[in-house]
């Protein structure tokens, strides 16, 4: 019978993350027992009321940017602007200013109709692209699994966009440090996506989106649990999975009554709106080198005995022969 | 006893003259590699260039990054050892060669840190990261303008002018 996770464990586990983050250390370190917090987002008792969308932009809205404008001018020309300001309302689809929103399907599976709705954001990965591919590292993961973007470092390169599988982050221009370096020539402003409410987080409170849910859509608790829970909800359901695997794993578990690949055909995808594909490790081959690396100086030394070795017995067989000879 | 000498000064670069193109060719693509971390070359149509293309994909540059990093520490690996062990006595490094060095090592070591931190169990708080980056940034920037000086000034690893 798996645990129940209960706002007393989710705190536990939160309260513990803190606490190591406080004292600079990966908990991975301090702890066997791995510390990353992961949602689990049943989507068959999902809605689609939006509450969670709402909770998240009234709590987040001091994250929020504030564009100076005019925005300096862009070199070269082909370095769009992207202004999101003037539609903060936007709903529809993930933005600066809306970090969370919902994705619906009408589909047929089995020859039963569903009509699915499901809350979508960042998927806070195990090991996130985004974050391990910063080249400023204004891309941060927390000990307790939550990646965030820092608005202060963030030069708004879009990098952690693109390598996100799914293309999460979205910018915002004529915000951030790149105003204060060149503006016309480095950086177009800052990305943002869902930071798990970390800072509530921090002080031992659910993220806004879970808190507000009235039909409890989403639970958070440390990763292994949720899995355990997910898997027996899929089993007890006959239900899908998805999040586990996906590139490498994440910490967003959703569970389906329909396979994914079909919820996938039948939502809207696109710019800001995520898909539901299956996603290789991206960041495998990567660290396969990396591991590769580690032989790099062994090879270099071996091969430098090796030459070393060589040239003696060149010189002392040369030395013999030249005895020999004299 | 001055030709000896000579000869015995020419015998390595002969025999190295091989690894020593692998190490320009390394330089040259770990440069780019690098550089191409930060989203520029697309931006400013470097990568629209024929044969170029792969400079704006992230994770090729990645991959070749770190092929590059893993030849680079080999040759170096190979060179410091041949040094320590055989070169040591006959060949003394230069000022700008004990800089280049001393800036190469800061460049491996900062990169190993960075490799450390893509794998999952990156033992660094965000904020160090933050320093590493800037720090191998930092050695990147000097290590080139180094090679550059020595470069236009022709100064040499050792007093042998090898």
């Amino acid at each position: 019978m798996p645990r129940e996770i209960t706002r007393r464990t989710f705190l536990k586990g939160g309260a513990a993350a803190c606490a190591l983050a406080a004292v600079g250390l990966n908990a991975k370190e301090a702890s066997a027992e791995p510390a990353h917090l992961a949602t689990l987002l049943d989507i068959s008792k999902c809605i689609g009321c939006g509450a969670c969308v709402e909770a998240c932009r009234e709590t987040n809205a001091h994250k929020f940017p504030e564009p100076k404008k005019p925005f300096p001018p862009m070199l070269p020309r082909r370095v769009k602007v992207e202004d999101w300001s003037e539609k903060r309302e936007e709903s529809e689809r993930l933005t600066p200013y809306n970090w969370v929103y919902i994705q619906s399907a009408q589909v047929t599976y089995q020859g039963k109709d569903y009509n699915l709705t499901l809350p979508r954001r960042c998927m806070h990965c195990v090991n996130p692209p985004c974050v391990k591919l910063c080249p400023w590292g204004a891309a941060k993961q927390l000990p307790n699994g939550i990646s965030r973007l820092d608005s202060d470092l963030c030069l708004g390169g879009a990098k952690c966009k693109e390598v996100c599988p799914w293309s999460i982050p979205q910018r915002q221009t004529g915000v951030g440090l790149y105003l204060d370096i060149l503006p016309s020539v480095i950086g177009n402003g800052v990305m943002y996506k869902c930071d798990r409410c970390y800072d509530r987080v921090t002080q031992g409170k659910l993220p806004a989106c879970i808190e507000v849910c009235p039909e409890r859509v989403q639970e958070i608790g440390p990763r292994e649990e949720i899995l355990r829970k997910a898997h027996a909800l899929a089993k007890e359901k006959k239900a899908f999975i998805y999040g586990e695997k996906e590139n490498g794993g994440t910490n967003t578990i959703y569970v389906s009554p329909v396979p994914f690949e079909v919820l996938n055909r039948a939502i809207e995808t696109g710019s800001g709106k995520p898909h539901l594909k299956k996603v290789p490790d991206a960041m495998k081959e990567g660290n396969r080198l990396a591991l590769a690396m580690l032989l790099a100086p062994i090879a270099g030394i071996a091969g430098a005995l090796g030459s070393v070795y060589k040239n003696a017995k060149k010189w002392r067989d040369g030395g013999k022969d030249e005895s020999r000879n004299g | 006893m001055e030709k000896m000498k000579a000869e015995t000064v020419e015998a390595p670069k002969e025999r190295n003259r091989w690894i020593y193109a692998l190490y320009v060719l390394t330089l040259v693509m770990i440069t780019l590699s690098g550089f191409a971390q930060m989203p520029i070359f697309k931006r400013y149509y470097i990568a629209d260039l024929p044969g170029l293309g792969w400079l704006a994909r992230y994770y090729v540059t990645h991959l070749i990054h770190y092929l590059s990093a893993a030849v680079l520490i080999g040759i170096v690996s190979y060179r410091i050892t041949r040094y320590l062990v055989e070169d040591r006595h006959r060949l003394s490094l230069t000022p700008s060669g004990y800089l280049r060095g001393s800036l190469l090592l800061g460049l491996i070591f900062s990169g190993a840190l960075l490799t450390i931190r893509t794998l999952r169990a990156n033992p660094f708080p965000p904020e160090t990261i933050v320093y590493l980056d800037l720090a191998h940034i930092l050695f990147m920037v000097l290590f080139l303008f180094t090679l550059l000086f020595c470069a236009l000034f022709k100064n040499k690893w050792t007093k042998s002018g090898f």
